[in-house]
């Protein structure tokens, strides 16, 4: 089962929908509540990623029988110091975005704790793409 | 572990129901279709809420009671109610004369179900103080437990595992009486329900077989009796039977009324469409890090439940004032209002969730079934009609997957199918008729829905 899902820079009322959609979904399959909330925060964080920090991208989500992958393409601008940015506490948001109350800089970390396989590609002035996966 | 059999408070009096589907939409978890012209509820989905009573037009939801001729059959008669029913009387009817009412009834004891409230306030920051997982939920609303347990299973785990003060009532009257040399037989216990999910809470309090009330009795049905029999004048004086009652009882079923002990590490919602965003939020970790959760189904708490008779702005406030009348619990001598194994009694049993939205439980066949939902999806019309009976297209979608309803039962496919000469005029009209009955596209007044003036 294949999921798209555009998400578009800053318009964070949007963020949220693909993990919405995706939860519901799960549990329809009867996936165990604690895996299905990894999934969901770990999506969730990659959402608010994308319109808090991105010019727009997508996702892409496929549901099999055993688990779950994600892809999340973002069009730039890219990240400079990838080892940098998977630190806890560590954020380039802007202070707009934090009085948001995003842009802690525990999205990424958080992703990763909350995933089973977890790879990041970034290119300055292309874009991010990040892929992960949580089996049921 | 054993299966309890689910009972639900709600009916549906399929004489009154014309299948005019307000219901329907109302509905938070899907739980209704229209069947053969009227509605039909999934009791694996229902969650004795109340939303269906209130949308309907016609008042034909029916709840399970018993009636006061009931209480001729014991010696000594108990009504419990929450303190919500005062405050839904005019200020003129003091709390004194509305006591009075009762005992002219046939009531012999009288016992606010908020009495023990300390004991419980005490029993919930322990166990808020000793869990690991934040927020904590309250277990206060039965609509709001059963919600979690089928739309929220990962969250059964934040749910308090204190029972609620209607859940303690019974055992506490019974106790007390007891210490009096009163025997059980001759005790009845009467629970006056504010609401339709607590008839159904107490009538099956949660893992338990046995329920200690004897009697149901609608709050707006004995709001008709007290104000037959009430007396302008108050002759005795009833406040001893109150001593026990405090300002935070009082408030308990109010909003913020559980919340307020947790001061500001705490946050209340009402109303049940409410709560689910909240609960949503909360399953994505994007609620703050509180304490504790105060969820009620209702708008305005129990004040707003769907068996007062009173204005529910008007309750909160006269229960505002009346609550200022009273000590706080803190100051109230718990061992007055203690009873025997109260610490067992308190403790719920543990609340499983119950996966009643799952496809299927083989998850391959739940992938291939979901498959179809989406498939289906691309020829339904999406603008959620209601005309085949479910709430909306992908309910509809859903219940095909499931055997439950097939592609004509859309009215839109229909004149598709019609056009396309893929079915005939008479095969049509059998299909609607299977939703909606015979003879409902007749133009008639009498026949049912004719005289449907909507809201």
């Amino acid at each position: 089962m294949k999921l798209e899902f555009d998400i578009a820079s800053g318009d964070f009322s949007k963020a949220g929908r693909a993990s919405s959609r995706i939860k519901k979904m799960l549990k329809q399959l009867q996936v165990d509540p604690k895996v299905i909330k990894r999934i969901v925060v770990a999506i969730y964080e990659a959402e608010v990623n994308v319109v808090a920090h991105s010019v727009g991208g997508k996702m892409l989500a496929e549901i099999d029988g055993t688990g779950i992958t994600v892809v999340v393409q973002d069009n730039g601008p890219g990240i400079e110091d990838i080892e940098k940015a998977m630190q806890e506490g560590y954020s380039t948001a802007t202070k707009a975005v934090r009085n948001m109350g995003f842009g802690a800089g525990m999205g990424l970390p958080n992703i990763n704790r909350n995933t089973d396989e977890f790879t990041i590609e970034s290119e300055v002035g292309e874009g991010t793409v990040l892929t992960f996966r949580n089996n049921f | 572990m054993k299966v309890v059999e689910k009972y639900h408070a709600i009916t549906v009096d399929t004489d009154k129901c014309t299948g005019c589907t307000h219901c329907m939409k109302a509905c938070p978890t899907e739980a209704i279709r229209i069947r053969g012209g009227v509605a039909n509820i999934n009791s694996d989905r229902c969650v004795d809420c109340g939303n269906c009573l209130r949308a309907c037009p016609v008042d034909a939801f029916y709840v399970e009671h018993d009636s006061l001729e009931q209480l001729n059959k014991y010696k000594y008669r108990v009504v419990l109610f929450p303190a919500v029913m005062i405050g839904q009387f005019p200020e003129i009817y003091t709390e004194g004369k509305i006591y009075e009412a009762l005992l002219k009834l046939g009531f012999t004891h009288i016992f606010e179900v908020e009495q023990p409230i300390g004991m419980l306030i005490n029993e919930i920051k322990r166990e808020v103080e000793k869990s690991t997982r934040k927020p904590m939920i309250s277990s206060f609303c039965p609509a709001i437990v059963r919600l979690i347990q089928s739309r929220y299973p990962s969250l059964v785990d934040n749910i308090v595992p204190v029972k609620a003060p209607h859940d303690l009532a019974a055992c506490h009257a019974i106790e007390l009486l007891a210490k009096q040399g009163v025997k059980r037989e001759e005790i009845g216990t009467f629970y006056v329900s504010p609401c339709s999910a607590k008839m159904a809470a107490v009538k099956r309090p949660l893992g338990e077989e046995v329920s200690a009330v004897d009697g149901l009795i609608k709050m707006s049905d004995l709001y008709n009796h007290i104000m037959r029999v009430i007396d302008k004048e108050e002759k005795t004086d009833t406040a001893p039977l109150r001593k026990n009652l405090t300002l935070d009882g009082i408030l308990w079923s109010l909003p913020r009324g559980e919340a307020r002990h947790f001061k500001r590490n705490s946050m209340a919602v009402d109303g049940i469409h409410n709560v689910v965003k909240i609960l949503e939020r909360m399953e994505n970790d994007e609620v703050p890090v509180l304490d504790f959760l105060e969820l009620k189904s209702c708008h305005q708490g129990c004040a707003g439940g769907i068996l007062l008779t009173g204005n529910r702005f008007l309750t909160v406030e006269r229960l505002q004032k009346r609550s200022k009348r009273y000590p706080h619990a803190s100051s109230i001598d718990i061992s007055a209002v203690s009873c025997l194994g109260i610490k067992d009694k308190m403790k719920a049993n543990p609340i499983e969730p119950r996966y009643v939205f799952a496809l299927d439980t083989d998850r391959l066949k739940a992938l291939e079934k979901m498959q179809k939902v989406d498939r289906i999806l691309c020829q339904l019309p999406g603008i959620d009609c209601g005309s085949c009976g479910a709430p909306n297209c992908h309910a509809l979608a859903e219940d095909m997957v499931q055997g439950k309803a097939k592609m004509t039962d859309c009215i839109f496919l229909q004149n598709r199918y019609l056009n396309e000469n893929k079915i005939n005029i008479e095969k049509a009209t059998k299909n609607l008729e299977k939703a909606w009955g015979k003879n409902r596209f007749d133009a008639d007044c009498n026949r049912r829905g004719g005289r449907n003036e909507g809201f």
